[in-house]
């Protein structure tokens, strides 16, 4: 039966071909994908003792990219510096008591709220351990929220 | 064939050159090795016609061309333009590859040392940056010649595709270059352009981490922009050029406008050579004193060395995605980066395959009638998108956020659907009152939209102080 030989060849090569390029295309694809998050960060940032920060103040740690904040009530967030706007970073306006974005003029109150469009949610967020009279920040994972709410404060 | 005739017409009116031949000089066996025996100063049309196929770039071009096409209004040679401009960024851009570090802590300092200890080494970097950006304008002028004098159908169409991939190279190579200085500039406007990306619904997140190579701008972005930028995207640039010039070749070379009042109507044709080939070296080398000149007299920019904890005020993207940043400002994210970007894109693709092939074209706005709605639809664009733009910027804080669902009906699906209906009734209204056809009716929509993304483009570039708030050009901060 030749011309089933020939057939059942031909299938055969054409289904090598194929696996060729399918491995191919997933090595490429393997290669080419975003590697992940550098490893070598120290996850947790050690900013400080507890008494070390007054209430109502904001102090910028630029190692960590983040605002360590701590509210009038003495509660702790650590706000991620980047604009959820287009990723600017976010100085804090002392005067005006706000963080003003310079690119797009969002602006964000001392909890990382929205007060002027067009960010359209809070500054992210990192969770804080208070550990024998510490502030330690978890840099792992930052986390996104839609509003703010007193459950995001360490305290 | 020409080279049978030793020497040509001049010389063969002389009677007494009957005796011996002279044997061929140095000069002449090393032209005939190198062109085929091909004449040195060609003096009749049957040797310029051999001279031109029988020379590797030459041979690209055809012999003759219609003399109405190579009229310079016609075309105003931007596609040559584009190419030269291309040539010029090849040429700058691997000299400057001999003295760039693509590495976040030298890249900054080799662009110094570039500028400051090599010799030429600011006019060098200078023409790169002014022919880049010249390109990207010339590129899109061309498309708009191509698409005001209806150069898009027929055997023209998969072109016209071709052209608007390349016009997208041409933007991601712009894009790519601009943050290897790695000053405040670039720094920052490509942390903008691709925080952009980070609004794409579900895959944002993913296509931001691929475009910056990371989570954040850093060694790993920088290097994949410099490979894009001098590697790949040049590579596949030149694959996608040869098709482009290759598919014009085929469809007979540019569109024929049609004859002028007391022009003979009949298809005259001239020699390539020199009729088109002297009018497009004498543009090239315009061009290139057009770059040289800006270069020397303006060279390229350079800020402060990027510094990731502190953004400039304003922040700006580069100013070809300055339209988009402008939407930005006034729409909800997803409108403005993803669903505006992606409707116009798909619009400029299909372009050619939703007009009708069977229409007259080859004249500037395809007829006088035309012509006058293309104008009245530019003028009511320019006009309306200022009256928008001023009053949305003061009333922002008025308006409903961009937060939640409310957010994106009230600042994404009702002004775009304000805008449909704006171009529906301005399509109806320039049909009717101008009595268009149906391609000049899309022709009048295509001015309407495109000039006002170059208005939007030019408040975000010219009119956006500190802020993003309105200001004017002179007062500073831009």
């Amino acid at each position: 039966m030749e011309p089933d030989r020939r057939r059942s060849l031909r299938t055969l090569w054409i289904g090598l071909v194929a696996i060729a390029t399918g491995q191919a295309g997933w090595i490429a694809a393997s290669f080419l994908r975003p590697r992940r998050a550098d490893a070598s960060a120290p996850a947790l940032f050690v900013a400080g003792p507890v008494d070390g920060f007054d209430a109502g103040s904001v102090t910028a740690f630029p190692d960590g990219r983040f605002y360590l904040v701590r509210l009038e009530d003495g509660g702790f967030l650590a706000l991620h510096r980047e604009c959820t706007h287009l990723g600017c970073t976010v100085p804090w306006d002392a005067a005006q008591h706000r963080f003003v974005c310079p690119c797009h003029a969002s602006q964000f109150d001392i909890t990382g709220a929205v007060l002027a469009a067009p960010a359209p949610r809070p500054l992210d967020t990192y969770a804080i351990r208070l550990e024998n009279g510490l502030v330690k920040i978890d840099l792992s994972r930052r986390q996104t929220r839609q509003a703010f709410d007193a459950s995001q404060v360490t305290s | 064939m020409p080279h049978v005739k030793k020497t040509p017409t001049r010389a063969a009116a002389k009677p007494e050159v009957a005796s011996a031949p002279r044997p061929p000089s140095l000069v002449r066996r090393i032209w005939d090795s190198a062109v085929l025996r091909g004449p040195i100063v060609p003096q009749s049309d049957r040797d310029r016609a051999f001279v031109t196929v029988h020379t590797l770039l030459l041979h690209l071009r055809p012999v003759k061309v219609p003399a109405r096409a190579i009229r310079f209004t016609h075309t105003f040679g931007l596609g040559g333009a584009s190419l030269v401009l291309l040539s010029l960024l090849g040429l700058t851009g691997l000299l400057l590859t001999l003295g760039y570090q693509p590495v976040p802590g030298t890249a900054y300092e080799s662009v110094v040392g570039i500028e400051r200890d090599v010799m030429f080494g600011t006019l060098v970097r200078g023409m790169h940056h002014w022919s880049a950006n010249l390109l990207v304008l010339v590129m899109v002028a061309h498309a708009a010649r191509v698409f005001l004098t209806g150069g898009y159908h027929g055997p023209r169409q998969f072109n016209w595709v071709v052209g608007v991939f390349l016009l997208l190279l041409v933007l991601v190579s712009a894009f790519t270059g601009y943050l290897l200085p790695w000053d405040q500039l670039s720094y920052w406007a490509v942390t903008i352009s691709t925080g952009m990306l980070a609004y794409v619904p579900l895959a944002g997140e993913s296509l931001q981490r691929v475009a910056r190579a990371g989570t954040d701008i850093g060694p790993r972005t920088l290097v994949v922009f410099y490979t894009l930028h001098t590697s790949i995207v040049p590579a596949i640039l030149v694959f996608a050029l040869a098709f482009h010039f290759w598919r014009v070749r085929k469809a007979g070379g540019v569109i024929v406008p049609p004859p002028r009042d007391g022009e003979p109507v009949d298809d005259e044709k001239v020699m390539f050579l020199p009729h088109l080939l002297v009018r497009e070296a004498m543009l090239a080398l315009v061009i290139t004193a057009v770059v040289v000149v800006l270069a020397a007299a303006f060279g390229a920019p350079l800020g402060d060395r990027a510094n990731p904890g502190m953004s400039p005020n304003p922040a700006k993207a580069p100013w070809y995605f300055m339209g988009l940043q402008e939407l930005l400002v006034h729409l909800h994210p997803i409108a403005a980066v993803v669903i505006v970007p992606a409707v116009a894109l798909l619009a400029l693709v299909l372009l050619p395959y939703i007009t009708s092939d069977d229409e007259p074209a080859g004249a500037w706005f395809l007829s006088p009638r035309a012509r006058q709605a293309a104008l009245l639809a530019a003028i009511i664009a320019a006009s309306w998108t200022v009256v928008f733009i001023v009053p949305d910027a003061a009333l922002s804080s008025r308006l409903p956020s961009f937060s939640g669902t409310t957010g994106f009906v009230a600042r994404g699906i009702v002004p775009l659907g304000i805008i449909a209906g704006v171009l529906v009734a301005l399509a109806r209204f320039v049909r009717r009152r101008h009595g268009l056809t149906p391609n000049e009716t899309v022709q009048a929509v295509v001015v309407f939209l495109f000039t006002a993304f170059v208005v939007v483009t030019m408040v975000g570039v010219w009119f956006r102080g500190p802020g993003m708030a309105l200001a004017w050009p002179w007062q500073g901060g831009h």
